[in-house]
């Protein structure tokens, strides 16, 4: 096998001729051992369980590439396995593209890739098929990454905004604004030193035990204790929905499933978890945390008799540990409304956030 | 108007410091607080230290403060 | 703290008890537009006390000529502008600085001495700071103009927006509206200036002055002193922010301001033309003074859009009155600065405020 000799990306190494060879072979297969992707064919052949499958696709454009916490290939796991996770279903396979900058050099690269192969391997993910290209110098900023991703339907499990009903209550398994803020830290022009880590991390673990656990599925198979009554009547009326608040942070999330049910929704301040590194940062910049994205948390809206159960079993696993309760769906008055009670038992409302937060000094 | 909060020195040289606040640390200016120095607590506004912060006052007045039990350590730890 | 909390409501309830009437409280800084809104305070405050927003919101009461100059200059290839994020969505003929970002000589900074250093970096361009806020800002200016002529940086201009409050206070109390009971006083303006500095608003307009910090305890503990001087028949100067807050302020900064600046009448959007109510470049100084350098003019004009921004500055009246509010003008979509500013009321009311 001949040995890398290149430091950099060159165009030819989108060519699909010897260069394109050496970049599957030395970089990019190392990190990706199984037999489906190793057998390279064009298209990846999954055998599925089941008939329901879950797909969903994004694309990573993070800059700073490498942040505390993690880095661009780590994210583009996590993140696909997180809509997929969220959407009740269990991830199994992804597909991962590259878009790479001529002149992007190699042990960024590499770096990256091994990111995407421990990211995948702790999400018991396979990458199954790929496909890179390279683009001229300026026609893309560093890397382009993108990955789809199939899910399967876990039994049982029926998450959707129709199930959602008032007396519901909100749970989220952690401090929100970690991974904005850490991004924001590590920006040109913005940049400070802190301790801030984002909270990148694949959340399919936990969602599959919250959801074998409070739904319809036979809790012989689950190390769990006694599942509650509701649970065995056979039907999910235990998790009714989840979703992971990423760009737009917690605001955006509970406005769309405002939104989307015509309900309304009511948070308390005290009861959200931040850690005060995260908060004196955004208290610095002016930024309101609860817009403030997140990339390792899920928002779940579950039934009242159900939540105690929900909130024990996030709390006894490590990406939940700080999991609250922070508030319940409740029936709208007039318009459907997010609405949050803060530390000093004042009232305000939860909008949805304008696209792009930006610093300010006054 | 006037985004400030209250974060300590932790390093100084002239009027080029490092100020720290719950763990983010951010260069600043003391050419505004000539008497600002090392370990002081300091309010900073657009990369200006522009008060230095009385600390009893400071428990009594920014609530973040008053719930971090580190702070009276990060204090010890500097001043010690 | 939620002890603390009831016991100014107590102060405050037993206060419209006794006066009958509503209480008009204009909070001057944007700032704590903002904090009100965001603790929330307004719903834990008596129905008889009203809050009026107040100009300051050093963006809001910047006139569009201002930002037409800043975006003017912005077209230029050899300019760099250096700004503040609060900043960059105002809108001003043919756009505003964020969608004129697309030619990357826009950058925003957090500290005047980031904008001294584009300068350092960038040797074959000019780099114009736009240099607005009160006087909590206008030292950290002042700091690198004095730098620049130290260091001979050349390519370093200013744009001059900063303002004064307590002539805007004044021009407010004794024209425009007459309905202002008392003012609470911006936390961090008075850090440099000194509570001093608000002695005569209380001295010749007998309202009541109460300086306080941002914190939702240090507001609503203002408003609970404001209300003891009325119900008392008072009008007192006092402080809240014993913290950082002296009755002289930060004599250093009023120093390198006085030693840079000198004070010049001034053109506010919604309140017209204050005398001697902005800061203006020395002769010493005046190489620096993006105007001259580029040989522009600034030239207040009339507003015909059917923003009613001037009242709301004025506390006249409050968002939700103007008939654009949330229709025509939104936070996607703003008509005036008022709604494009992070600090203005319409955008506060818009963000946090009750459905109505």
């Amino acid at each position: 096998m001949t040995k890398a000799k290149h430091d950099r990306i060159l165009l030819a190494h989108g060519g699909g001729g010897q260069l394109t060879d050496e970049l599957i072979r030395h970089h990019i297969l190392p990190n990706f051992k199984n037999d489906t992707l190793a057998e390279l064919g064009d298209s990846a052949k999954l055998n599925l369980a089941s008939n329901s499958v879950y797909f969903t696709t994004d694309s990573y454009v993070v800059k700073p590439l490498f942040f505390n916490g993690g880095d661009i290939g780590k994210l583009a796991v996590c993140g696909t396995v997180n809509d997929l996770a969220v959407a009740g279903s269990k991830p199994i396979a992804l597909s991962l593209s590259l878009i790479i900058e001529e002149g992007f050099d190699f042990e960024s690269l590499d770096k990256i890739l091994a990111s995407i192969s421990e990211a995948a391997r702790q999400n018991n993910v396979n990458i199954v098929t790929g496909d890179s290209k390279t683009v001229e110098t300026g026609a893309a900023d560093k890397i382009f990454i993108n990955t789809a991703g199939i899910g399967e339907k876990l039994p049982g499990v029926d998450l959707g905004f129709e199930k959602i009903a008032a007396g519901d209550k909100i749970i989220i398994n952690g401090t929100i604004g970690d991974h904005g803020m850490t991004i924001i830290s590590q920006r040109e022009g913005i940049k400070f030193q802190s301790q801030l880590q984002s909270d990148c991390a694949g959340l399919a673990g936990l969602t599959c035990q919250l959801l074998e656990n409070t739904s319809g599925v036979n809790p012989v198979r689950n190390k769990m204790p006694e599942v509650p009554t509701s649970a065995s009547r056979g039907i999910s009326n235990g998790v009714k929905f989840m979703r992971d608040p990423t760009r737009g942070g917690l605001a955006a999330t509970l406005n769309e499933i405002s939104r989307a049910t015509a309900l309304s929704i009511e948070i308390r301040e005290a009861d959200i978890p931040v850690n005060p590194t995260v908060q004196a940062a955004a208290d610095m910049l002016g930024f309101d945390v609860v817009t403030i994205a997140n990339e390792g948390k899920f928002v779940a809206i579950v039934s009242p008799e159900s939540a105690e159960d929900c909130l024990n079993i996030c709390k006894n696993h490590p990406l939940g540990k700080e999991a609250r309760i922070i508030g319940e769906i409740v029936q709208t008055r007039d318009v459907p409304t997010v609405e949050m009670k803060t530390k000093i038992g004042g009232k305000r409302i939860v909008q949805m956030p304008y696209g792009r937060e930006l610093p300010r000094i006054c | 108007m006037c985004l400030a909060i209250p974060a300590r020195i932790v390093e100084l040289e002239k009027d080029n410091a490092v100020v720290d606040a719950m763990g983010n640390r951010w260069r600043a200016k003391t050419t505004l607080l000539p008497e600002a120095k090392l370990g002081d607590l300091v309010l900073i506004h657009a990369g200006f230290a522009i008060s230095l912060v009385d600390e009893e006052e400071a428990k009594e007045t920014w609530q973040l403060l008053a719930e971090i039990a580190d702070f009276d350590q990060t204090k010890n730890k500097l001043s010690g | 703290m939620l002890e603390r909390i009831h016991k100014a409501q107590t102060v405050m309830d037993a206060a419209c008890k006794t006066l009958g009437r509503q209480i008009n409280i204009m909070e001057v800084c944007g700032t704590h537009t903002v904090a009100i809104f965001r603790n929330g305070i307004r719903s834990t405050l008596p129905k008889r006390l009203k809050l009026l927003s107040g100009p300051g919101c050093p963006v809001c009461v910047t006139d569009q000529s201002y930002i037409d100059v800043v975006l003017q200059m912005a077209d230029r290839d050899d300019c760099v502008i250096a700004t503040y994020g609060d900043m960059i969505r105002v809108p001003g003929k043919g756009g505003s600085l964020e969608t004129k970002n697309t030619k990357t000589n826009v950058k925003i900074v957090l500290s005047s001495e980031d904008a001294l250093q584009l300068a350092k970096d960038n040797p074959g361009k000019t780099v114009v700071f736009v240099a607005v806020g009160f006087e909590t800002t206008a030292p950290a200016t002042a700091v690198v103009v004095k730098e620049a002529a130290e260091q001979n940086i050349d390519n370093f201009c200013i744009l001059s927006g900063h303002k004064l409050v307590v002539p805007a206070m004044r021009a407010l109390v004794s024209e425009k509206n007459h309905n202002i009971d008392a003012f609470l006083c911006p936390g961090h303006v008075s850090v440099i200036i000194g509570y001093g500095a608000f002695a005569e608003i209380v001295e010749h307009f007998s309202r009541p002055c109460v300086v306080a910090g941002f914190e939702p305890l240090q507001i609503i503990e203002g408003l609970a002193e404001i209300c003891r001087q009325l119900s008392a028949g008072k009008a007192e100067l006092k402080s809240v922010y014993p913290a950082v807050v002296s009755e002289r302020g930060n004599t250093t900064a009023q120093k390198i301001m006085a030693e840079c600046f000198e004070e010049a009448d001034g053109y506010w959007r919604g309140l017209g033309k204050i005398e001697k109510s902005t800061l203006k470049l020395r002769d010493k100084y005046s190489r620096f003074d993006a105007l001259k350098r580029f040989n522009m003019t600034e030239v207040p004009g009339e507003d015909t859009s059917g923003c009613r921004c001037g009242e709301v500055l004025c506390g006249l009246i409050e968002p939700p009155e103007c008939s654009l509010f949330k229709k025509a003008c939104t936070t996607e979509s703003p008509v005036g600065p008022c709604m494009v500013s992070s600090e203005g009321a319409c955008a506060a009311w818009f963000k946090y405020g009750p459905e109505r």
